[in-house]
């Protein structure tokens, strides 16, 4: 008795969160439904745009004409169909339908609100690489940092501080590769701050980030107040990069424009991806930084300083979201504003979570919140009856409810945010 | 050990352990007296970052560095024009944050011969302006402190007073024609609801699932600056084109105790006795036993029975509670509406606060004092002396900093500090 009890039990501990999946596909079947199928008039058509606008260098191709009803109608019935799937065969990795569902969700929701209209599906993809670069290079500290067992919740006062370093010294040089070498300098200087704080006078890694984050915004208003405003042309007016085709890949469609037509910092973004990604988990460095994030005493007693280890990779994440920092001024604007920054490096820190600690896991995640950032403004233009306000927040509920664990349980660095005692 | 114990009565190695004893005795009897040591690293640490502060206000002025061009042919120019510089500054934030005692004396004196108060008025203002900037942070600050306490770093702050401030005003504009004995109290519980639900979102999921409270308060922090942006540009927007809530009525108001243009109010009050109620709270009572003991230690905790899950949550929900009265006094004691930006880094000083005061409510009191006075300074060294507000944000970090890492103060002081009390502040991610 008592163990088939137990084993009842089991099963329904195992069974739950599958189970959950497939009631939550059903429910977001009928929400698509009942929120975007109904009421629609037969014969509209949706038309998304493929390509990008003048001046690109891609291959045209025939943009995606699609009948806007039986779009929709398909999407629920693909999203009902796994729902029932999901509840009768339980599959164990529901992760990949859950994506399959949220994509089916957002192409309905897409097609609802651009119905009778068209909508440059192109544009909008591209806008949200540009958008998630600032997210993902302050993922990729965070990553960094963290692999190694150090805390770093300073990364948006970096970036605001690495942000200003760059657009002043731009335009005082008047050379954007100065105001990005100043970026980095000034990043990888503030965050060795943090490695002395966190690593050697072993403070609270969460207080010295805060003190670091109310320093940063503090300096930098007051030296945009004092001198910036001012000398606006002298300080504060740097110019942008400009963008760069890579020549054949650009040319292709779809891609061609998303990934290969951009500023310098998307393509320096996307390669320390990659860059990263071999740092740690190819190379015996990699290895030793996550051996320290993991067990520094274990790591100590094979001969690994920790110490080091430690200090190197948190300035290293400092030069990266230095490079992050500069993306706001030189890569994107040109000039500085107070607290332009507005909580990226924060949402960084959410992206790499959400991404459990791997490059292209933060990498992806930070393509969402870009996604969702860049859709609120398309969606503006279209005059979706929603105010925009929500759609804003959904980056940050989405944060939440995969914090609670329902995309599969995120585990941090065992060692993270515990200053190692010799 | 206990052979050797037993036989020597009298022996030397016993006498020296004696004289040892004795001796340590004696030295701490002569040691710093243990309130003032308890602060002297606090003080230390606001007055290197007054002094950092000073030396930061000196590099950026123009004509003191240009002194400096030629400091070798009349360095008495140069030394004279940063006294002068830092004089000005700093002069204008004493008298902008404490007046004059001059002044409050001589109309005082005015007011008791002729009964004019206008001048006793305007020499009082700067003091209880600065009180009414400390208000909000003695709440704030002890919320904070209170997370801090239960090993919860409560980064939402600045959303949950956002919030409770909005409530605190739904209530008081929407509800007309109550006496002010309910209505006060309806606006001010309401202020504390909103900022409690604000705050037990992360914490039960905080407790439930073990998501993180830093990352989750940050981004309700985020959802309740949207919210707040669509609830001022919609169903609380005032008749008019500005994005803020209507006034509220005068019934909900925190009585003031000047005449107009004095903004003190009987939130400052208020403040000093939700400080008191949570020292009780954590200090006398088994309940705050608790929180402290799973802040310190939630192993010794579990296994002595107490529930972390039921004491996370409740420590949240009263943090939030705190948070919220920071708006709520914010708004029905000073400004009587709400409007966009409102919160303007409000849960991040008072994260400052929680910190400078060691997470203990009096000291956080008296911190929240110091930041109030700076802050009201501040306003008019930038009006008087020309010099940008952040400074204090500046000032602010730095004594974060030195706070936080006592080995810098202590090595640049050169001060051997024998004991130091221990709170625990926050964890990494997962624990």
């Amino acid at each position: 008795m008592a163990t088939t009890a137990v084993r009842a039990e089991q099963r329904a501990l195992t069974m739950g969160r599958s189970q959950w999946l497939g009631i939550a596909f059903l429910m977001a079947g009928l929400l698509t439904f009942i929120l975007f199928g109904r009421g629609l008039e037969a014969g509209l058509r949706t038309k998304f745009g493929l390509n990008p606008g003048f001046g690109s260098q891609a291959i045209s191709i025939p943009d995606l004409i699609l009948p806007t009803q039986s779009t929709i109608y398909t999407l629920v019935v693909i999203m009902l169909l796994l729902g029932v799937l999901q509840l009768v065969r339980g599959f164990r990795f529901g992760d990949a339908l859950l994506g399959v569902v949220a994509f089916c969700f957002v192409f309905a929701f897409l097609t609802w609100a651009a119905r009778g209209k068209s909508f440059s599906l192109v544009g909008m993809l591209s806008s949200s690489l540009v958008r998630a670069t600032p997210i993902a290079l302050a993922a990729l500290c965070g990553v960094m940092c963290e692999r190694s067992g150090v805390v770093n919740i300073a990364i948006e006062g970096i970036m605001l501080m690495s942000a200003q370093a760059a657009v002043v010294v731009a335009t005082v040089t008047k050379n954007l590769y100065m105001g990005l070498a100043a970026a980095i300098l000034t990043g990888a200087i503030v965050s060795a701050f943090h490695a002395v704080m966190a690593v050697s006078f072993k403070v609270n890694q969460i207080i010295s980030a805060t003190a670091i984050n109310i320093f940063a915004t503090g300096a930098t208003s007051f030296i945009s107040a004092r001198f910036l405003e001012k000398n606006v042309n002298l300080l504060n007016n740097s110019g942008t990069f400009r963008v760069i085709p890579i020549p054949i890949l650009s040319k292709i469609p779809l891609l061609g424009p998303i990934f290969f037509e951009n500023g310098l910092i998307v393509y320096l973004m996307l390669l320390i991806v990659v860059f990263i990604h071999i740092l740690l988990f190819y190379t015996p460095w990699g290895l030793r930084v996550r051996a320290v994030g993991e067990h520094p005493r274990a790591a100590d007693t094979l001969g690994i300083n920790v110490y080091l280890v430690r200090y190197v990779s948190v300035i290293l994440g400092g030069v990266i979201a230095g490079i992050g920092g500069a993306y706001f001024t030189i890569g994107s604007v040109g000039r500085f504003d107070e607290i332009m920054t507005a909580g990226k490096g924060f949402i960084g820190l959410a992206a790499m979570i959400f991404g459990k600690w791997t490059p292209f896991g933060a990498f992806a995640s930070s393509i969402l919140f870009g996604f969702a950032d860049s859709l609120q403004i398309k969606l503006q233009i279209l005059r979706v009856p929603i105010p925009s306000e929500f759609l804003l927040m959904a980056p940050y509920i989405v944060t939440m409810i995969v914090l609670t664990g329902v995309v599969g349980r995120a585990i941090p660095p065992a060692a993270d945010g515990e200053p190692y005692e010799k | 050990m206990n052979e050797e114990k037993v036989g020597a009565e009298s022996t030397p190695a016993q006498a020296q352990e004696k004289q040892v004893v004795t001796e340590a005795r004696r030295r701490r009897r002569f040691l710093i007296p243990s309130a003032w040591q308890t602060l002297l690293l606090p003080i230390l640490a606001v007055f290197t970052g007054l002094l950092i502060g000073a030396i930061v206000i000196v590099i950026t002025d123009a004509t003191v560095v240009a002194t400096y061009r030629n400091f070798f042919r009349a360095p008495g120019t140069a030394l004279a024009a940063t006294w002068r510089c830092i004089a000005t500054a700093y002069g204008a934030l004493l008298y902008g944050s404490l007046g004059s005692p001059r002044e409050i004396y001589e109309g005082l004196k005015i007011y008791q011969s002729t009964g004019d108060n206008a001048l006793f008025l305007r020499a009082i203002w700067p003091i209880t302006e600065s009180l009414v900037a400390a208000t909000p942070y003695i709440f704030g600050g002890v919320a904070v402190a209170l997370g801090f306490r239960c090993g919860l770093f409560n980064i939402g702050a600045e959303g949950q007073i956002g919030i409770g401030a909005l409530a605190a005003a739904w209530v008081g504009y929407s509800i007309t024609n109550l006496p002010a004995l309910i209505h006060l109290p309806l606006a001010i519980l309401a202020g504390a609801l909103g900022g409690a639900i604000w705050a037990a979102i992360p914490g039960y999921l905080k407790a439930k699932t073990g998501a993180h409270e830093v990352v989750n308060t940050i981004m309700m922090n985020w959802i309740s600056f949207r919210l707040s942006d669509w609830l001022l540009n919609g169903p609380m927007k005032a008749p008019g084109y500005r994005p803020v809530t209507p006034n509220i009525e005068p019934t909900a108001a925190l009585p003031r105790l000047f005449p107009p243009p004095i903004r003190f109010n009987a939130g400052f009050f208020l403040a000093l006795i939700v400080a008191g109620l949570v020292y009780w709270f954590l200090f006398k009572t088994t309940l705050g036993f608790e929180i402290r003991t799973v802040g310190a230690n939630p192993d010794a905790a579990r296994y002595a029975g107490m529930s972390i899950a039921r004491n996370i949550i409740l420590a949240m929900l009263l943090s939030g509670a705190l948070a919220g009265l920071a708006g709520t006094s914010q708004v029905l004691g000073v400004d009587h509406w709400v409007g966009q930006g409102f919160t303007a880094g409000y849960g991040f000083d008072s994260i400052a606060i929680a910190l400078l005061g060691k997470s203990h409510p009096w000291g956080v009191v008296l911190a929240a004092l110091l930041f109030g006075t700076l802050r009201s300074g501040a306003t008019r060294m930038q009006s008087l002396a020309g010099i940008p507000i952040d400074i204090i944000s500046i000032i602010q970090g730095l004594v974060i900093v030195f706070i936080a890492a006592p080995a810098i103060i202590r090595w640049l002081y050169r001060i051997r500090v024998e004991r130091a009390e221990e709170v625990v502040l926050a964890r990494g991610w997962g624990k």
